[in-house]
């Protein structure tokens, strides 16, 4: 199988546990501290039960819960590699018009992990890849600050 | 990681020239960056295993092909630590000065 170039990839080491990482993934209540689109103005949570062929939904926290992303969960490997595929809402059932993102978790030396977010299968959407390359370092660098302080964003930082 | 490593990677044109090419277009094998640089193929080598020390290139193995990516992620934090905070006051003043003017705004109605 020819496998197609990733159209992103991004790496990032954090000082902490790849089970602390994953969890910053995966459990809402910890991913609205850090996850704030810097377009959005509120904070994002992605939510599942992460069990492979499950769904998943990229939501705002705010009063509507406004669903902007979804898709499948491909592969949900504790605590080492998570896979899930991209999709505005509309295109929910179109699995041809479906993205795909891994999160990849190592243990790294001196107590560091490196993650590595990977993002292909973009090819036929130029207005997600445009979306996308402002977004996944900002929500990196977000997670590193979360992770390693254990400080929520201040408010102020969602409204930049 | 070492922000000294980012800053030091950063100093040199050659490398900053790499990462240029790279935003232009990611996912490059050794031999296409080395089409643009007017040096040695083991000279850009050099460079980019800095600028992966730095993490500011990631790469992945495809095949036998090694294709570099810019990893902005490091950028971002330097844009956190020396420049977002000095917006965030600014925009604090501006979140003010908008109250005020809408304070006024009430007033008049």
């Amino acid at each position: 199988m020819k496998m197609k170039k990733p159209d992103y990839l991004y790496v990032t080491y954090i000082a902490t546990t790849p089970e602390k990482a994953w969890q910053a993934l995966v459990d809402a209540d910890m991913m609205r501290q850090w996850w704030v689109d810097p377009n959005a103005g509120c904070a994002r949570v992605n939510v599942s039960d992460w069990q492979p062929g499950s769904r998943w939904e990229h939501r705002r926290v705010d009063a509507a819960a406004t669903v902007d992303i979804v898709g499948k969960v491909v592969e949900s490997n504790r605590p080492s590699r998570l896979v899930i595929t991209w999709a505005r809402p509309a295109d929910a059932e179109d699995a041809a018009k479906h993205s795909r993102v891994a999160f990849d978790i190592e243990p790294y030396s001196d107590g560091l992990i490196r993650l590595t977010v990977t993002h292909d299968q973009l090819e036929h959407d130029p207005q997600m890849l445009e979306g996308i390359s402002g977004g996944w370092p900002k929500v990196l660098s977000n997670l590193k600050t979360f992770l390693e302080t254990g400080r929520a964003l201040p408010k102020s930082a969602s409204a930049s | 990681m070492d922000i000294d490593k980012v800053f030091k990677a950063l100093a040199d044109p050659s490398r900053r020239r790499l990462l240029d090419q790279l935003h232009r277009e990611s996912g490059q094998t050794l031999t296409a960056l080395c089409e643009h640089m007017d040096m040695s193929r083991q000279a850009v080598t050099q460079h980019l295993q800095q600028l992966e020390g730095a993490n500011l290139v990631a790469t992945v193995w495809q095949g036998r092909e090694k294709l570099h990516y810019l990893n902005p992620v490091p950028l971002q934090e330097i844009y956190e630590r020396w420049i977002g905070k000095f917006e965030s006051k600014r925009l604090g003043a501006l979140h003010k000065l908008k109250n005020q003017l809408e304070g006024d705004e009430d007033e008049k109605t």
